[in-house]
């Protein structure tokens, strides 16, 4: 593994002529502005975006939860009903006894997600120029995705472990012994299957719309903006719903 | 990069979304006139029909996602290419 630094490295995209030809749009897939500390190369513009929406988040936090009041009004109330909406998505999942230890999970993943797309769709990265690669989406780096897909295993783990203990292997050996190989195998298509979902349609959407742009740049690709819009939200809510399912599954 | 890696990656690629796109073409289209028989059967629970509908349909968008992320893996990410 000595060439293969980081988890997935995209190649150069090959319609660059397209680029120098036109200068209007252009698709770039697999450069990065890579920031080198102590030898590690990270993906800065991946770090810049999710910063803008870590920062945005605390932003509406703070201010939702700064001056409460007993009948909440404009910003507190929209608050108010943005964590009602995730423990919706909690509580269905895992069930009304326990969702309440991990809806902060749930509702930070949720909230992150939802962020990183639309930050990606709507924000006007391409004003923003840096010497290399572009300001796009976190979610549209396979790193982001897997990191919090492994974040989500680690949380079913725990919540199982919590609950029972050792007795929580019993779980690979049900309903028979004979499927322990698949039992285990699940494990590793979970977090597989978070990821590459959330990647492949952050990313799917985002070239969409710049192989439109590049073809006809006016008008054209706004429905399918708006379709990525939607669909960020959608992923968003099953990142997190999906969640929820396994932290449920390990409770059980 | 070697040519007939690379065509052969092409149509690989090429190959990998076509065809990830049949199963679930089809299961979108079953689970969407499922969704309309019962709204016009029940247009009170249209609101959660379509909920679930939209989550599902997400489900099965999916599997082509995965066949367009091999398509990616293969074009720009060719472990082949040498």
């Amino acid at each position: 593994m000595s060439g293969c630094k980081y988890l997935f490295i995209l190649k150069k995209y090959p319609m660059d002529f397209i680029n120098n030809s036109i200068l209007l749009a252009g698709v770039e897939i697999g450069t990065h502005y890579y920031w080198e500390i102590a030898g590690v190369s990270l993906h800065g513009q991946v770090f810049i975006v999710s910063w803008v929406v870590i920062g945005l988040l605390l932003t509406a936090a703070v201010l939702g939860a700064s001056d409460p009041k007993r009948i909440p009004e404009s910003w507190q109330n929209f608050m108010e009903a943005t964590v009602e909406f995730t423990q919706e998505i909690a509580r269905n999942q895992i069930g009304e006894s326990s969702y309440r230890t991990w809806l902060p999970f749930v509702s930070t993943m949720f909230l992150f997600i939802f962020g990183c797309n639309w930050a990606g769709a709507i924000i006007p990265w391409k004003l923003i120029l840096l010497p290399e690669g572009e300001l796009a989406a976190p979610t549209n780096d396979i790193n982001t995705t897997v990191a919090l897909a492994l974040l989500t295993s680690l949380t079913y783990f725990y919540a199982g472990f919590r609950k029972k203990g050792l007795g929580y292997f019993k779980r690979y050996l049900e309903p028979t012994p004979i499927l322990l190989p698949i039992n285990i195998l699940e494990d590793f298509t979970k977090p597989l299957s978070l990821s590459f979902r959330l990647f492949g349609n952050v990313l799917a959407d985002e070239l969409t719309i710049s192989v439109l742009v590049l073809l006809v740049p006016l008008f054209v690709p706004l429905p399918i903006m708006a379709l990525g819009i939607f669909a960020g939200s959608v992923q968003a809510l099953i990142f997190s719903t999906l969640a929820a399912a396994y932290i449920h599954e390990a409770l059980e | 990069m070697d040519s007939i890696i690379a065509a052969a990656s092409v149509i690989g690629a090429g190959l990998s979304v076509g065809l990830a796109a049949i199963g679930p073409g089809i299961g979108q289209g079953t689970a969407a006139g499922q969704a309309v028989e019962g709204i016009a059967r029940q247009p009170e629970v249209e609101n959660q029909i379509r909920g679930t509908l939209l989550l599902s349909l997400a489900f099965m968008e999916a599997l082509t996602i995965y066949g367009l992320v091999v398509a990616l893996a293969l074009l720009f990410a060719n472990p082949f290419a040498g």
